[in-house]
């Protein structure tokens, strides 16, 4: 049933030997150890599992493993560079875009893959791009805010 | 870190040597006052002796030890803030110990919003009073009297001279200093405060953008497993048969059974649920005898009989002065809290210890529940909160560390139960489905005369009068705690607190009535209020909405879809202004923008303030649109969000918030007070927009439809 699958996880080979059923949520959660990425309702509903494989944001708990072989996997743990937030964790500290914070890591996650494919989103565009990922403590004005200043900061960044 | 590991027997552990245990420093003990008899009731009391202690130690860092816990309220950064203050330190030299049965003392549970305005005064003076043995540390070692010191940033320095200094870490180290602090210790006034009443970032919002803040679910240890637990279709069924055999043939998988209990065992949890749908079982269920649609009859059935909140004047003499008079019925359904963080718990049992890591609101009522389950004495239990990933009153419960301590004393090895969705939504204990009986009445110049109001089930929260009424009565039957909301079995399952509990449906019937008595009036809603109140806070809250929302309030249906809506939550002032667009043909509603204005007394945080509302605001479109939990007899229908719909981006309107200066009163709580007047506030702006009165939440397009071709 197992069998070894290799991929880019957060930057570096990995190899592992698991049933290729099994969902990636799973395997980033104990065989991989990165616990920032979360279960919330096991049916692609709430986006806080979301992580990108290729660039593309996919909710891993529906994301079984034999789709990962040989692909980049990147969680919220991936994204800081040498100790340097990314912008768009940067962003969601400076205008307090959580609040219990259990959903933050796909928040950010899938706003990353939507400043990838649009990095200059409208206020409604953002809206459109986040639907998938909900927040229970209301914390998504500050969500916006956060990505827009996040987008604002990448632009400016850009040559 | 285990209490052996610690090198205590926890049962013989008295609170004193407790924090002996944690070595040298300066430590000042405190305690938080009585709580009120209703508390006390509901929660419990509190230790004698002290129930929070501060520790300075000889490296300079202050750590608060508290029972109260985090879960996004940002009470981790506000009482730093007030300590912080106090002490003269920086915020980040700051370290937040909570919700550590072992090291922290018991503090009843977190929750109705009490942490800032409870627990933050008596912090307060424990931060004046460590300050106080600081300096008098400082006068000692300079050699220098008190009056000639000052102190910035944790160091002590002579007023006219000020290059001789001594740090608080250097007067801290190698004390072992102990205080009880004694009522009358005198605090700053607020022209003293440094770091109170400025916005302060979240200090936990680093570990939580990069994946590092532990969660219960987070936290693995070595040999643990995972359990998957068999669930029953609908509540009290009872199990009659089970074969787990399927399940055993799975690899790696390991079954055990105690009683009811049957679970299934992995070190993977995606296996252990895969081996758990291999288990076939049957069950008998109770006949169902109600369902979402006709609990309402039952409700008012099993209502218990009335206890009377507040009364004034003679109804009959009212309602003799009314020229218009109208009689209303409001209804709410069940919701659930629907914590984006499902109930999750590990245990470890080694003898006759246990510790358990729980999501909990509540991590002192574990204890007992953990302890009895075992046969250990609760002195045994350590229970270790996490950061907790939304509670809204739902984490007050304990079989999910009762489950994962069963678990792990069966297996003999460390077990995590973390409920599925579909668990979380069957046993959560749900915000009561409700009835608000209003008869009410106006006389010729738009003056309410009489008011009459009795809630099932809502209990009395909200449903105090801030209007200047002169012959009212508010009568409460039952109220939203316990299974039984005051009355035996009137419920199909548990109920209980839920952000802002009682309050958001009190308010909806009382702001919707107050709409309803402007318009029959023809006086504008913001007038109508105004004309019916002097309660200075709440003027001052309304006026301040208007403020920014704008004064071009006209009678109702103005067609233009404006709302307000003020509530008085446990002394936090709101109120709400909306405007919403309403699709005829869909039944639809967009709630375009939202001004909302507190008087919460002192703001510690004003970001965290601000976004306490903002999430109130945001969480309230759910129970006013959308969100009703469907059941049939004891089955819970809704087991995902996919039929149970919570607020999303799309629903996002434009947020406004204000909060009213008061440094005259002392802070109140805000995690909860804007939410109350969310359902009134976007039914009374739908009636301004298409003239339709809505009663019962949530205002489904299918209900607006309805109601708009009765109309």
């Amino acid at each position: 049933m197992r069998q070894p699958i290799q991929f880019q996880l957060n930057d570096r080979p990995a190899n592992l030997t698991v049933d290729p059923n099994r969902m990636l949520l799973w395997v980033l959660r104990t065989d991989a150890g990165l616990t920032g990425t979360k279960y919330g309702c096991g049916q692609a509903l709430c986006g806080a599992c979301t992580v990108l494989v290729n660039g593309e944001a996919v909710r891993s708990c529906m994301y079984p493993m034999q789709l990962v072989e040989g692909k980049e996997v990147v969680t919220a743990e991936g994204l800081a560079r040498n100790g340097d937030l990314h912008p768009l964790q940067q962003a969601f500290v400076d205008h307090d875009a959580l609040q219990c914070g259990y959903c933050t890591s796909g928040m950010i996650v899938n706003a990353y893959s939507l400043l990838a494919k649009n990095p200059t989103p409208s206020r409604d565009e953002i809206l459109a791009g986040m639907n998938g990922n909900l927040c229970r403590c209301g914390s998504h004005n500050r969500v916006v805010r956060a990505i827009q200043a996040a987008a604002d900061m990448m632009e400016g960044a850009r040559p | 870190m285990n209490a052996r590991e610690w090198g205590v027997e926890l049962d013989t552990l008295d609170r004193r040597e407790m924090v002996k245990l944690l070595g040298g420093g300066i430590f000042i003990l405190f305690h938080v006052g009585e709580p009120s008899s209703a508390q006390a009731r509901q929660f419990g009391r509190y230790p004698d002796d002290f129930n929070a202690f501060l520790r300075i130690g000889g490296d300079g860092r202050v750590a608060l030890f508290s029972g109260k816990i985090e879960m996004g309220q940002g009470i981790y950064t506000a009482l730093a803030q007030m300590l912080a203050d106090e002490l003269d330190v920086s915020l980040d030299s700051i370290d937040m110990v909570m919700g550590d049965t072992l090291v922290c003392p018991s503090d009843m549970a977190t929750v109705g919003s009490l942490t800032i305005r409870q627990f933050g005064p008596a912090l307060r003076r424990a931060g004046a009073e460590a300050r106080a043995v600081l300096l008098q540390l400082a006068a000692e070692h300079l050699g220098i009297p008190v009056g000639r010191l000052t102190v910035e940033d944790g160091v002590v320095a002579v007023q006219d001279d000020p290059g001789r200094t001594a740090s608080y870490a250097q007067l801290a180290q190698g004390q072992r200093i102990e205080r009880q602090v004694e009522e009358g210790v005198r605090t700053k006034d607020r022209s003293e405060l440094r770091i109170c009443g400025r916005p302060a970032a979240r200090t936990d919002a680093r570990e939580k953008v990069t994946g590092q803040a532990q969660y219960t679910g987070d936290v693995q240890l070595p040999g643990m497993v995972y359990a998957r637990i068999l669930r029953p279709p609908a509540h009290d069924a009872t199990l009659e048969h089970v074969d787990t055999s399927a399940a055993e043939a799975v690899e790696g998988v390991q079954v055990v059974r105690d009683g009811d209990l049957v679970a299934v065992l992995h070190e993977y949890p995606d296996v252990a649920e895969h081996a758990l749908s291999r288990v076939e079982a049957r069950y008998t269920e109770p006949e169902p005898t109600v369902n979402s649609e006709t609990i309402f009859d039952h409700l008012v059935e099993a209502a218990p009989s009335p206890q009377t909140v507040a009364s004034a004047g003679n109804l009959d003499d009212g309602e003799r002065l009314a020229t218009q008079t109208f009689d209303n019925t409001y209804r709410e359904p069940y919701l659930a809290h629907a914590p984006m963080e499902p109930h999750t718990a590990v245990a470890e049992v080694e003898g006759d210890h246990a510790t358990v890591w729980a999501a909990t609101q509540a991590p002192f009522w574990l204890g007992g529940p953990v302890a009895e389950a075992l046969n250990i004495p609760s002195a045994n239990v350590r229970v270790i909160t996490p950061f907790v990933g939304g509670g809204f009153g739902g984490k007050t419960n304990t079989q999910h560390a009762v489950e994962a301590a069963r678990l792990a004393k069966l297996a003999g090895r460390p077990v995590q139960v973390a409920w599925t969705r579909r668990e979380e939504f069957f046993y959560d204990s749900f915000q009561p489905a409700s009835i608000m009986n209003v008869r009410s009445g106006v006389d010729e110049a738009g003056k309410v005369v009489y008011w009459d109001y009795e809630t099932l089930f809502a209990g009395s929260r909200g449903a105090d009068l801030f209007y200047d009424i002169p012959h009212h009565r508010v009568l409460a039957r039952g109220s939203w705690g316990g299974r039984d909301g005051g009355s035996n079995q009137a419920h199909p399952f548990s109920v209980g607190a839920w952000r802002g509990p009682g309050a958001h449906t009190n308010v909806f019937a009382v702001e919707s009535q107050i709409d309803v008595m402007a318009a029959a009036a023809e006086i504008d809603p913001l007038s109508f209020r105004l004309n019916n109140l002097q309660n200075d806070r709440m003027r001052r809250v309304l006026e301040g909405a208007a403020d920014k929302f704008g004064r071009q309030w006209q009678g109702a249906p103005s067609g233009r879809g404006y709302g307000v809506a003020c509530a008085d939550y446990a002394g936090t002032y709101v109120a709400t202004m909306v405007e919403v667009t309403v699709d005829r043909a869909e039944g639809t509603v967009r709630v375009q923008r939202v001004v909302c204005a507190q008087d919460m007394g002192e703001v510690i945080n004003p970001e965290g303030a601000t976004l306490q509302m903002e999430g109130c605001i945001t969480m309230g479109l759910g129970f006013a649109l959308a969100e009703q939990i469907r059941f049939e007899g004891r089955r819970v229908l809704d087991q995902n969000f996919d039929t149970y719909e919570i607020p999303k981006f799309s629903w996002l309107p434009t947020i406004e918030t204000v909060l009213i200066e008061n440094t005259e009163l002392p802070p109140s709580g805000g995690g909860e007070p804007p939410i109350a007047t969310m359902g009134a506030v976007i039914a009374n702006a739908i009636y301004d927009a298409v003239g339709v009165r809505m009663v019962e939440l949530p205002m489904t397009p299918e209900r607006i439809r309805r109601a708009l071709q009765e109309s």
